[in-house]
This record gives C-alpha cells, structure tokens and sequence, in this order.
C-alpha cells in the first residue's frame, strides 16, 4: 500500500532533479542562517554560489555529532524559536542531549515519512497499535505515534517497561500493530511464549526500530509473537524515524529520497563510496527547516542499492544497519560487530536468544568473552554434551568472525533483559 | 527399579549452589544424595532426592536449568570389596557405568550406589542376576 504513490514512485530522473533544486537551495540556507556552516564553508574557500549540482555534494565538509554537542542548544537551528514547535533530543549516554527542533512543516513531512513506511508494510486505518517506545525526548515514540494517527489508526501510547500490563493490554485491546525497540520485542516475545498467549492475541505487524535486528532475531521475534516483523530506519539528528523503512518485500529500506540524500562513505577517509559498498552512511536533509543538515555522519554502516524494488517504488534502498562504526569492536586487530555474534548465536539450538559480550585485555591480548544462556536441559545428561555445545559455538564464531573467542554458559534469565535499546557489549580494556 | 535423579546446570559463579539448596529447602524437599563434579567454567549438579518431580518443578520455577534422567540404586555390602561385585557383574555383561557417587545412611545397612550406565533395562536384568540388591524407589526416597 502507498501513502504518498506519486512521490513513493516518482522517475529517477525527476527525483534526481528534484533533490538537486532542493539540495542548492538548502545549502544556501544554511550559509546564510548557521554559523557554523557559513563559518567553515569560508575557511574551506566555498562559494554556496559555486553549488550548482548534486556532484558538488562530495565537495562540502561533514557534519557530525560533536558538531551538535559543540553546539548546544539551538547554535545549529536554521530558524527563529518562534517557528520551533518541537524540541526531541537523543539520549546522550555522556552528558547533555543532542537537541533537534522542529517547524510546523517539519513535523508535517515527517508524519507523512512515517505513514509511508507504515503503510508499506500493510498498517491501515482498521489497526490498533501499541506504542511500547518509551516516550519523552526520544523520537521513536511520538514519531510513530504522528504517522499512526496520519493514516488513520488507533494508537495506544504505552511506553516501555512494565511487561506485565503491555501484554494485557496487547490481549484485551484486540492489538495488531506493536512498536518497540528489536529487543524489547525478543523480551516481550518470551513472556508471551510463555504465558501461553502465543497464537492467542491478534497482533500482526511488528514496527522495530531504534536499533539494529539481524534476521534470526527477528525470525525468532516472528516465530514466538506471531507478527509480521518490519524494519525502519531513523535518528533523531536526522529527523527521527521514517528516514527510511521497508515495504512488504523486506528487501532492504526505502530511503524517503525526496527528503534526503544518502552517502556511503569509507568511514576511515570520508571517501564517497560506489554503490553497493558497505560503509558509512552520510545523510544530508532536502526539506528540513528549524534544523537542515549537510552531510551528517550517522556512524551507522551499511550500503544502499538504487535496483528497482518488486513493489514499484522507485527510490533507493539500504540494508539493514550492520552495525555503528562506533560500535564496531576491534579484537586483536579484527574488526567484530555485535551484530555478526548475534547472527551466529540465534542460529544455534540448545541456546537462548540473549548474550552479553566481554571484552577484557590481559598482558596486551585482547580476550573476548561471550556469554550464553544454556536452554537445553536434555544436554545435562553429560560433560561432553556441554562441553560439544560450547565448542560447537566457539567454533562457528570462529569461522564468521576469525578470531577465538571463549564461550561461557550461563543460567537462564540470568542475562538482563531491556526494555528501550539493548546494551549488549562491556569492553573494559580502557578501563 | 529405576530412580529418578535431577541434574542442574550450575554456573562457575560463587552461591549458585547455595541458592540452588535454598530453594529446595525452603520447598521442604530433603536431598538424600548429591554429586558435584566441576570443570572450568560450569557444573552439572546431580541430586537424588525425598520428592523429585517437585524438586524439578520449583528450581524450574527458580529459573535453573534441570532435566530429571532414570538411575539405578543398588545396596552394596560396607566391606572392603562391596562394589567390586556390582562392577563386576556390570563388567561381564559388557555395560559401561557413565558415572557413579555412593552414599552411606544411618537408617540402614550398608552403602549405596547410584549407577548411571548406558542401558538400565539390561543392567538391571544382569544385576539381579548377580544377586545385587536394587532399591525400589520408594525405598530410596524414604531413607
């Protein structure tokens, strides 16, 4: 289903000549109303008269998240508080927040961003939806919320926590549509297994977001929730979710490209990538007011393809976030992504779906720990049975990710759950 | 004939095998014998206990890990050599014994044996055969 066919569809050619105008006229904009940019586009010698075209894109200097640390609060707003109607921020895990604003017609576009995806996916009018995001600064939750109610649905705004009261109200609301971050949903998904309500309650479509999810995950999200589980993609920086999200094919996400362009950088260089490179993606607003940005570096990884999708729309798709150059860990010089240990993991029977990593070092190694919860009673029967298991993941993690890494396993439930974003990783090698 | 014997995950974690007896203290089930072998990061805890299934089903409850597996009890004379003639009984038959703990009481004569071994069936044939006294389980849950 389409929100918006004309534009969800619209010819290459004319998107491209549609995102050049808005991207000349953007970077105008911002030379005229952000210090920072007319500041640093001077001291690199830029003209934003000498901006004609999209290829002079690469030739501007990237934005990042100190840039809005630096910048606290509204030093990067584009317009007078008058016309700010919002303010939402990120949760700064050091610190201050990241505060991003809002005019009328940016909450506007972004409504309609998020009704997009939405309706991609199959969420209609006739849906009641969960909010399970924790509401407050944090975009997830009203964003949703926003183009929920745009298309017509009835929206429960819940927020996170208190497990218990979301699956009552997911049975006795007749819910069908559930938001939530990929690992709240695994943890709301288990307790629905086991409560006996798999099968039981009417949901149907799964919004995740906020974080990465790889496939098995999500196959076990699916499998134990009953849902059609879908991915979209957003930051607060940029605007929130609905940046991009994806359609029924589940084939990658629709970039809303008449909002944004996206880069794929070599995050090590800033060097734009060819397409179908995995790097780092860097986006830059087409139609932001209070807050445009011009090539921000989101830190997320993936790569973006602009082939033709089965369901007609014609603008481009990314993968699935792989994971965050941030967050990439590098062990005894390989790089590791949470989300590769994570892949192997749900793979293996016999164990949970939930790990926790450990990254310590001793006598300059570096030794990675990887915690997981034992589910298999059968296998008590013996040492050896156990200790196969063990090596049995040991050794799938070696093939993915090339180095050893030692497996402990745990009780069951004895790793923490989360009900916003997971923090699954503790790397005490700085410490 | 057969026992029915409970095994828990443990892991290498100081007071996870304390809390595994509160629980089934605090539960009234009382543990007639116990087995812990450990290896480097985890253990396996056997138990042979007054009331098993409850045993199973309040440290499921707890959140451990438990699977209930069917031994063999045999009574053994308290003299040197006692065990030699149930193993050795085991040994013509061919049938290998996985593992084993004994356990002496004060109610009754001689020692006892907890016998894991790859088939009971047969084990328990050839054990009768031999004159090895084997405990009912109700015998064994009494002590």
């Amino acid at each position: 289903m389409f929100f918006q066919k004309d534009i969800e569809t619209m010819d290459r050619e004319a998107l491209r000549a549609l995102q050049q105008e808005r991207f000349i006229r953007t970077v105008q904009t911002v030379y005229q109303n952000v210090p920072l940019y007319h500041e640093r586009f001077n001291s690199l010698g830029i003209n934003p008269s000498d901006i004609r075209s999209l290829d002079d894109l690469k030739s501007l200097p990237f934005l990042t998240k100190d840039d809005f640390r630096n910048n606290y609060p509204y030093g990067l707003f584009a317009r007078p508080m008058k016309e700010i109607k919002r303010i939402h921020g990120s949760s700064g895990t050091t610190g201050k927040p990241t505060i991003v604003g809002y005019t009328q017609n940016d909450l506007n576009n972004w409504s309609d961003m998020v009704a997009r995806f939405i309706s991609a996916v199959g969420v209609t009018d006739e849906d009641i939806a969960q909010i399970s995001f924790g509401y407050g600064l944090f975009t997830g939750a009203l964003g949703l919320h926003q183009g929920l109610e745009k298309i017509g649905c009835t929206v429960i705004p819940m927020s996170s926590g208190n497990t218990e009261k979301q699956l009552m109200m997911m049975e006795d609301m007749g819910v069908t549509v559930l938001v939530a971050t990929p690992s709240y949903a695994l943890y709301l998904s288990e307790v629905c297994r086991e409560k006996g309500l798999t099968g039981k309650l009417k949901l149907r479509v799964g919004l995740f977001g906020a974080e990465g999810c790889t496939a098995e995950m999500r196959a076990k999200i699916e499998e134990n929730l009953g849902v059609l589980a879908t991915d979209n993609y957003g930051m607060s920086e940029l605007i929130g979710p609905g940046v991009a999200g994806e359609c029924e094919y589940r084939n990658g996400l629709h970039i809303a490209e008449d909002h944004f362009i996206c880069e794929i950088i070599d995050p090590e260089t800033g060097e734009v990538l060819p397409e179908g490179s995995t790097g780092e993606l860097v986006v830059t607003s087409l139609t932001k007011e209070a807050l445009p940005i011009i090539r921000y570096r989101t830190r997320d990884m993936t790569r973006i393809t602009t082939e033709k999708c089965e369901c007609g729309r014609t603008h481009a798709r990314m993968a699935k976030v792989i994971g965050r150059s941030d967050d990439m860990l590098i062990i005894k010089g390989v790089n590791v992504f949470p989300s590769q240990i994570e892949s192997v993991l749900m793979g293996i029977d016999s164990i949970g779906p939930h790990y926790h990593l450990i990254v310590t070092r001793k006598n300059f190694m570096d030794h990675l720990e990887v915690e997981v919860e034992l589910t298999d009673a059968s296998l008590l029967e013996s040492y050896g049975e156990l200790e196969n298991l063990q090596n049995h993941i040991t050794d799938r993690l070696r093939t993915v990710l090339g180095l050893t890494a030692q497996v402990t396993l745990v009780g069951p439930k004895s790793l923490e759950r989360f009900t916003g974003k997971a923090k699954r990783v503790t790397d005490l090698r700085n410490t | 004939m057969f026992i029915n014997q409970v095994s828990v995950f443990i892991e290498n974690r100081s007071g996870r095998l304390s809390s595994i007896t509160k629980v089934l203290g605090d539960n009234g089930i009382d543990i007639r014998a116990l087995s812990l072998a450990d290896t480097t990061n985890f253990g396996i805890l056997r138990l042979i206990v007054n009331d098993p299934k409850k045993a199973e089903k309040v440290l499921k409850d707890n959140g451990f890990t438990v699977s209930t597996t069917k031994v063999i009890a045999v009574q053994v004379e308290d003299t040197p050599g006692g065990l030699y003639k149930t193993l050795d009984c085991l040994q013509g038959a061919n049938i290998g014994v996985e593992y084993a703990y004994a356990f002496i009481t004060r109610k009754k004569d001689g020692a006892f044996v907890i016998l894991r071994v790859e088939n009971n069936e047969i084990a328990v044939e050839h054990l009768k055969d031999c004159g090895v006294n084997i405990l009912s389980e109700d015998e064994v849950y009494s002590i």
